[in-house]
C-alpha cells in the first residue's frame, strides 16, 4: 500500500504507553489531503496520485493553480506533493485522504526539512575533536590537515570542512504510531522529527520495517 | 495557530495529584506487576523535590532504607500510581531539598524549618 499524509509538526510531549511507561513523542498534525490529481501512466508517463494539504487563500494562488484544484473541485491548498502508485490501487480525485489510514503501532517515516544551523565549524558540524584548548596551542577549533602536499596537489573530493549545516532534507525511519486522533486530524509519532515545529513534514509508511515486525 | 501540545496530554493527567508540597512525607502507593498479578508497593519517604508542568511534572521522594539513601523519582500523572497519601506535612522555605543528601543519621529523616512560619514572620 502506498500513500503518503503531508502535515505540520506542531511539537513534542510525552504520553503514556499501555505499560504505563512515558513515551516521548511528537504531535503531527497531518492532513486532511484531498486528492488533486491522478497520473497514469498512459497520459503522463507513470501512475502517481497528487495530493494537497492546508487552508490557502484563493488570491495567493495563481491562475494556473486556480484551475489546476478547480478541475478536482478542491479548495485552495498551500501545498502539493504526490506518491507513486503501486499496481492495482487507484484514488479518485477529490478522494480525501485523513489520519485513519494509519492505525496505532504501526511504523512510519517522516521526511522533513532540518533545522537550519548557518556557517558552522567542523567541530559542529562533523563533530571533528578540535585542538587543544590552552599550552600556547593555536588550534582550538581548526579541523586539522586539510590533506597533501605538491602531490596530488590539490584537495581531495569531499573533505570534510566549514560550512552551511542543516536545513536539508531528512527522512527518519521506522518511528512507531503511538496515538491517532481523527478528531482533530493529529498522529502522534514516538521519538524527534527534523525541523522547527510548525514546519511541513510527510508520513508514509515505513520502507524498510524487519520482517519480523511486519 | 493550531492547537497546542498540552491539548493532547490533558486527558492522561490525574486529578487530586498536587495534594502534597516539598517537605512533605508521603506514601506512594504503586502498581507493581510481577508477571501476572499486580500489587501495591509503598515507597515512604519525603518529597524533596517537584519538576516540570503538566504531563512531565515529577517528584522526587528519598528515604534512608537499610542504612542507604534511596532516591525515586515519579511521574506525577503516572497511571502506575495508585495513590499518593501525605503522612507528615512541613513547611519549608525551599523549593529542592537537595542538602538532605549530606545529612546523616537521624537529622537525614528530620525536617525542622517551620521556625520562620511558626515565629509569624
Amino acid at each position: 500500500m502506498s500513500f503518503l499524509l503531508i502535515g505540520k509538526k506542531i511539537g513534542m510531549t510525552q504520553v503514556f504507553d499501555e505499560n504505563n511507561r512515558l513515551l516521548p513523542v511528537t504531535v503531527v498534525e497531518a492532513g486532511p489531503c484531498p486528492v488533486t490529481q491522478v497520473k497514469t501512466v498512459e497520459k503522463d508517463g507513470y501512475a502517481a496520485v497528487q495530493i494537497g494539504f492546508g487552508v490557502q487563500k484563493e488570491q495567493r494562488l495563481s491562475e494556473p493553480e486556480k484551475g489546476h484544484l478547480a478541475k478536482a473541485g478542491v479548495d485552495p491548498v498551500r501545498v502539493l506533493r504526490e506518491f507513486r502508485l503501486a499496481e492495482g490501487e487507484s484514488y479518485e480525485p477529490g478522494e480525501t485522504l485523513t489520519v485513519e489510514k494509519f492505525a496505532e503501532g504501526d511504523k512510519v517515516d517522516v521526511v522533513a526539512v532540518s533545522k537550519g544551523k548557518g556557517f558552522q565549524g567542523v567541530v559542529k558540524r562533523y563533530n571533528f575533536g578540535g585542538g587543544q584548548a590552552t599550552h600556547g596551542s593555536m588550534t582550538h577549533r581548526r579541523g586539522g590537515s586539510y590533506g597533501f602536499a605538491q602531490d596530488p596537489g590539490h584537495i581531495i573530493k569531499g573533505k570534510k570542512m566549514p560550512g552551511h549545516m542543516g536545513h536539508r532534507r531528512r527522512t527518519v525511519q521506522n518511528l512507531r504510531i503511538v496515538g491517532v486522533r481523527p478528531e482533530d486530524n493529529v498522529l502522534l509519532v514516538k521519538g524527534s522529527l527534523p525541523g522547527p515545529n510548525g514546519s511541513l513534514v510527510t508520513v508514509r509508511p515505513a520502507k524498510k520495517t524487519r520482517k519480523s515486525a511486519a | 495557530m493550531s492547537t497546542p501540545v498540552t491539548e493532547f496530554t490533558k486527558d492522561q493527567l490525574k486529578e487530586g495529584r498536587d495534594q502534597f508540597k516539598v517537605g512533605d512525607g508521603v506514601r506512594v502507593h504503586t502498581r507493581v506487576r510481577e508477571g501476572e498479578k499486580e500489587r501495591i508497593q509503598i515507597f515512604h519517604g519525603i518529597c524533596i523535590a517537584k519538576k516540570g508542568s503538566g504531563i512531565h511534572e515529577t517528584f522526587t521522594v528519598r528515604r534512608i532504607a537499610s542504612g542507604v539513601g534511596v532516591e525515586r523519582v515519579f511521574p506525577v500523572h503516572s497511571p502506575n500510581i495508585e495513590k499518593i497519601e501525605v503522612d507528615r506535612e512541613s513547611v519549608v522555605m525551599r523549593a529542592k531539598m537537595y542538602y538532605m543528601r549530606e545529612r546523616i543519621g537521624k537529622r537525614a529523616s528530620l525536617v525542622k524549618e517551620k521556625r520562620l512560619v511558626e515565629q509569624g514572620r
